[in-house]
């Protein structure tokens, strides 16, 4: 169910909650944080698409800020049911002046007690936890992949730094991370050499997986980089008992070859933003490999 | 009814009688007179409580009840100081005994500022119409505020009480008449489950929490020099906190429930250092709500140097076998993020090593919130584990409400309390003796408050200024967010 409310307030929006859920009986039961998704510049049924494919794991009250660019009326518009997935959904629409107070825009509308996660749907902030609805949230996600020149972010977002940020780009290649690391823990003779990467020229996933590798093997370190390349290609590292690579040429599946091993072929296509969003909702803590790695890419 | 004019009377009072008399609780013989200034006939009189009753009347329109009710309603015009207008108020009154039967029962209710009450009640002695004849009762109800300190709510009580007797006063606290208050009694005391750790061994503290998301509108007049503490902290809150942290009454009875209340708040204490334990603010301008709004100190009417606080926290102790080591935390303010008041007592953390130091958990304290308003119900928070291969915990709420689970629209406070005087049922309202312990609370910190400067500036919409922040964090301690 979409209920439309034009021109309204806040107050009255709230009324409005509360009157579905005494009638619907269904609303904030259970809902376990409250996601605020700055959908400035983005599409706002595709970012809602992506929360609720997230909170199917994470049931939350989500709240879409979409500031109009012109007017100065707040709309307002409240989705329950088969139209908001495991969540209810309210959609905010205020002038750019009010925009600027979104924090106390937001307010009304948090659950009490609960975490608060934003995400940025369609543009990145360089510092996030300066923001209004940044400094009120426990976590902070940032999506590096919309941007057109994703080092010169990345070093914005490490110099803003602070605990509980995180981003998009870095949940993509969490699979990556996962198989390398187990597939080192099965060589003999543990000290890389040389760490070689290749893929995709602009993209921020690739910087910071290079980052990390580079942090945590402290190696010699290789990036090739190609402009017909979609993403991440392969991974590749020198140990004293051999090479571990994994090679993804078609975007699709990969193959994994370790030392001793026959190779194997996994599937390992791109994730989506809500597969993304799904793990990082899943800790509330922050993430300080993340943090590492967002060091190191500002380092080079 | 005194103070027709007034906003109170046409938004509450009025729809409540009438929703009374639709609901069929009203006898038929009620009548209702109004007395006020303005110049009004009986019609204009009738007229403007058919259309408050029309605005704001929670139940149905019937035509019937209207008639019904509308053949009993009066006006008399004239000012408080004119002895000619009570006599004529009297004539009115006993010719509504005759002519409907009203059995001369007079309930007299009082919806004036405390600084027209001498006035009003001894013209209600000099006329004669404060006196019951044998078989009937004479009542008088007044509103909030009782008074700023102890000592105006003695100065008040004395006017009041040389003409009525104790038990014929009743001071609405339409707070007391909510729902869920009375709730707080039956989840209290019908339940085994929460008594055992209704006490200092489990509960960490507690916190009382009434905000509100407006400024003060266009009450300048009377909100500065009163403040948050004393509109709201004195009555609301120090009553909440004496149905949350008393021993269980005898019975539900007047006496009893009375009795368990005096006792809690005599034992109420004050920290030594109140710069420490309280904090108070101003709102600043900002946006609420997508709106801009001004600040305090902008309002029409309030002075540039006014030291009056829009927002008021107070942290108290109840240092008896219960609560010993437990610290009641009190808030109060307008301009916040919305309107919500609450009760929450939030629990010690599990003593459990292990989950203390599960790495990615959040698990906080546990907490049992009643809410009052709006959405009354209850809400417990508790730690589960997130699904998944990991241990990781997270906290989550089981939710009650009371919409859900009683279909039947509770009444409004208001009419709840007009039906109690009616039938002379005194529980929910407070004698002045409770009265008189709330201000013996309250006086320290408003005195000490006077002697300090401007409250801090906080920004409207938010929760407060961080010196109520600081004021937790100085016992290790956070606010919830409501």
């Amino acid at each position: 169910m979409i209920i439309d409310l034009p021109d309204t307030t806040t107050v009255e929006l709230n009324a409005e909650l509360l009157k579905l859920r005494k009638e619907g009986g269904v609303i904030t039961v259970g809902r376990v944080m409250t996601l605020v998704i700055d959908a400035t510049e983005a599409d706002v049924d595709e970012a809602i698409t992506t929360a609720n494919i997230a909170s199917r794991e994470h049931p939350c009250r989500i709240i879409v800020l979409s500031p109009h660019v012109d007017g100065r009326r707040l709309d307002g518009q409240i989705r329950v049911g088969g139209d908001a997935g495991a969540s209810e959904v309210i959609v905010l629409r205020p002038s750019l002046d009010a925009m600027e107070h979104a924090d106390t825009l937001i307010t009304p509308f948090l659950l009490p007690d609960a975490p608060i996660v934003v995400w940025w749907a369609g543009v990145v902030p360089l510092v996030p936890a300066a923001t209004g609805i940044g400094a009120m949230a426990q976590r902070r996600i940032t999506d590096t992949k919309i941007s057109q020149t994703p080092s010169a972010v990345l070093c914005s977002l490490a110099d803003g730094y602070t605990a509980g940020d995180t981003d998009l780009a870095w949940s993509r290649v969490t699979r990556w991370r996962a198989l390398l690391a187990s597939a080192l823990e099965q060589v003999p003779d543990q000290r890389v050499t040389k760490a070689r990467i290749h893929g995709d020229l602009n993209s921020p996933s690739i910087l910071l997986l290079g980052a990390w590798l580079r942090r945590t093997l402290g190696c010699e370190f290789e990036a090739t980089y190609d402009r017909e390349a979609t993403g991440l290609v392969s991974v590749c590292l020198d140990t004293p008992s051999g090479v571990i690579s994994i090679v993804r040429p078609d975007g699709l599946n990969a193959t994994l070859s370790q030392p001793g091993q026959p190779a194997h072929v996994i599937a390992l296509p791109a994730r989506t933003a809500g597969e993304c969003l799904t793990e990082e909702l899943r800790r509330m803590d922050d993430d300080p490999v993340y943090g590492d790695a967002l060091q190191q890419v500002a380092h080079c | 009814m005194f103070g027709v004019t007034g906003d109170l009377a046409r938004k509450k009072l009025m729809p409540a009688v009438y929703d009374l008399a639709n609901r069929g609780l009203l006898p038929p013989a009620f009548a209702l007179t109004g007395f006020a200034r303005r110049e009004w006939g009986r019609e204009d009189f009738a007229q403007v409580v058919h259309d408050s009753v029309k605005k704001y009347a929670r139940t149905p329109w019937r035509e019937e009840t209207w008639k019904q009710l509308s053949e009993g309603i009066r006006f008399v015009q004239g000012s408080f100081d004119d002895p000619e207008a009570f006599a004529e108020l009297k004539r009115t009154v006993e010719e509504l005994d005759e002519r409907r039967g009203t059995g001369g029962n007079h309930a007299f209710y009082l919806s004036i500022p405390p600084s027209a009450f001498p006035q009003v009640i001894g013209q209600l002695r000099d006329s004669g119409l404060s006196d019951p004849k044998e078989g009937t009762w004479r009542r008088v109800v007044i509103e909030k505020p009782f008074g700023s300190d102890l000592t105006t709510a003695n100065a008040l009580n004395d006017v009041v009480s040389e003409v009525f007797p104790a038990d014929a006063v009743f001071r609405i606290d339409h707070y007391l008449g909510k729902e869920t208050v009375q709730n707080l009694l039956a989840l209290r005391f019908a339940n085994q489950l929460f008594e055992p750790m209704w006490n200092s061994q489990y509960i960490d503290h507690v916190q009382i929490t009434m905000a509100e998301d407006i400024g003060i509108g266009g009450r300048a007049g009377y909100y500065d020099g009163i403040g948050a503490a004393r509109d709201v902290i004195q009555n609301h809150l120090l009553q909440l906190l004496a149905l949350t942290a008393m021993e269980e009454p005898a019975s539900f009875g007047a006496s009893d429930l009375r009795a368990e209340k005096e006792k809690v708040l005599r034992a109420v204490t004050l920290p030594d250092d109140l710069s420490t334990s309280t904090a108070r603010g101003q709102y600043a301008s900002g946006w609420r709500g997508g709106e801009r709004v001004g600040a305090y100190l902008e309002e029409d009417g309030i002075p540039e140097d006014s030291i009056t606080e829009t927002y008021a926290a107070i942290k108290v102790e109840i240092p008896n076998r219960r609560w010993n080591g437990t610290p009641f935390y009190l808030r109060a303010g307008k301009r916040l993020g919305r309107r919500v008041t609450e009760i929450a007592l939030v629990f010690k953390k599990a003593p459990s090593p292990y989950f203390q130091q599960i790495e990615g958990s959040d698990v906080g304290s546990n907490a049992l919130v009643i809410r009052v308003q709006p959405d009354e119900g209850v809400t417990l928070k508790f730690g589960s584990k997130v699904p998944g291969s990991t241990m990781e915990v997270r906290d989550v709420t089981m939710d009650f409400a009371y919409g859900n689970s009683f279909t039947d629209e509770s009444p409004e406070a208001y009419e709840r309390l007009i039906l109690d005087v009616l039938l002379g049922d005194p529980p929910l309202f407070p004698r002045h003796q409770e009265v008189a312990y709330s201000w013996k609370i309250l006086d320290p910190i408003t005195e000490f408050w006077a002697t300090q400067e401007q409250p801090e500036q906080y920004r409207s919409g938010t929760w407060g200024p961080t010196g109520a922040d600081d004021m937790m964090a100085r016992d290790g301690r956070m606010w919830r967010r409501p």
